[in-house]
């Protein structure tokens, strides 16, 4: 779902750079504050999972591909905030180092791909730790199916409002198609939270409901 | 911690050298409506030290993604540890 440059205007790829920056920014102070000494290496090791897994497109219906986002699992382990700055850490290197996604169409990416995810599933995560503790795993699959759609109609959104392509035609397509890609990526995600719950169940927990 | 942290950067490191180089190379669900809905050439794509996940001078397709996955993994964990420990050292954060 990488928006290259070309396809958004400047003020459209502005309007999305600004709350971005301003995701990316909190993030950063948490990392400063929330991050324990023990959990430092955490947002480096979900980040460079989340890369890896985005390398590998799987096939959906009709020659077309998808692959793993990760704002969801990124939300889910490390919460929000900082899911939103290992987002924009894959998201970044993807596009300086590997042209996947265009420079001045980076903002839209990480508010695409990243933040609107990471927030969304942060909230869900945070009321099924107290709600519904037993049903961690099909909510996290859930969050991250509902995490592509909201990106997908994002992308939409901004395509539209840059007069790149009418709403009316790009939104059901975007939609139709991500809600399969979204099917693999909550798999991928249930699949991940399911091996981290097994080997460090804090991670996904949080620390009190692990120690009570 | 440690174990954690170095079975999953060993399971990024893996996907990324050994299965990505089989992935599909279809294109992505944005690049399908783009192509259907004729707005695909609108795109420009800037080139990067490692454009398109191949690496430079690689002649062998599997092998050129597989050390593009290799290099991206790394580098994406470095950036990430690199960051965390800067936001962590910095007054103002405490």
């Amino acid at each position: 779902m990488h928006i290259p440059d070309g396809f958004l205007t400047t003020d459209v790829a502005l309007a999305c750079a600004v709350p971005a920056a301003v995701a990316v920014g909190v993030g950063l102070r948490k990392a400063g504050t929330d991050l324990d000494e023990r959990r430092v290496p955490l947002l480096g090791v979900t980040a460079a999972f989340v890369f890896a897994a985005q390398m590998l497109n799987f096939p959906v219906a009709g020659g077309t591909s998808g692959h793993f986002l990760g704002a969801a699992l990124a939300a889910i382990l490390l919460g929000p905030w900082l899911a939103c700055l290992t987002m924009a850490v894959v998201l970044g290197v993807q596009a300086f180092v590997f042209a996947d996604g265009g420079i001045t169409a980076l903002g839209a990416n990480v508010l695409n791909m990243g933040v609107i995810g990471a927030l969304l599933v942060g909230a869900i995560m945070h009321h099924a730790r107290r709600l519904a503790p037993r049903a961690i795993l099909p909510i996290a699959g859930a969050g991250a199916w509902c995490a592509v759609m909201a990106g997908a109609a994002a992308t939409s959104v901004e395509l539209a409002l840059s007069g790149t392509v009418p709403l009316h035609t790009v939104l059901p397509a975007m939609l139709a198609t991500h809600a399969v890609i979204g099917a693999g990526e909550a798999i991928i995600t249930v699949a991940a939270v399911s091996a981290v719950l097994s080997t460090r169940p804090d991670l996904v927990r949080g620390r009190l409901a692990v120690a009570a | 911690m440690k174990l954690f942290t170095i079975i999953a950067l060993a399971l990024a490191i893996g996907l990324a050298t050994a299965v990505s180089p089989f992935a599909s190379s279809s294109p992505d669900g944005l690049e399908r409506v783009a192509g259907e809905q004729a707005f695909l050439a609108s795109g420009r794509s800037q080139p990067g030290p490692i454009s398109d996940y191949a690496f430079p001078g690689v002649k062998d397709e599997r092998l050129a993604t597989g050390l593009a996955g290799f290099t991206g993994t790394l580098l994406v964990f470095g950036v990430g540890f690199v960051l965390v420990k800067a936001a962590r050292r910095r007054p103002s954060a405490a």
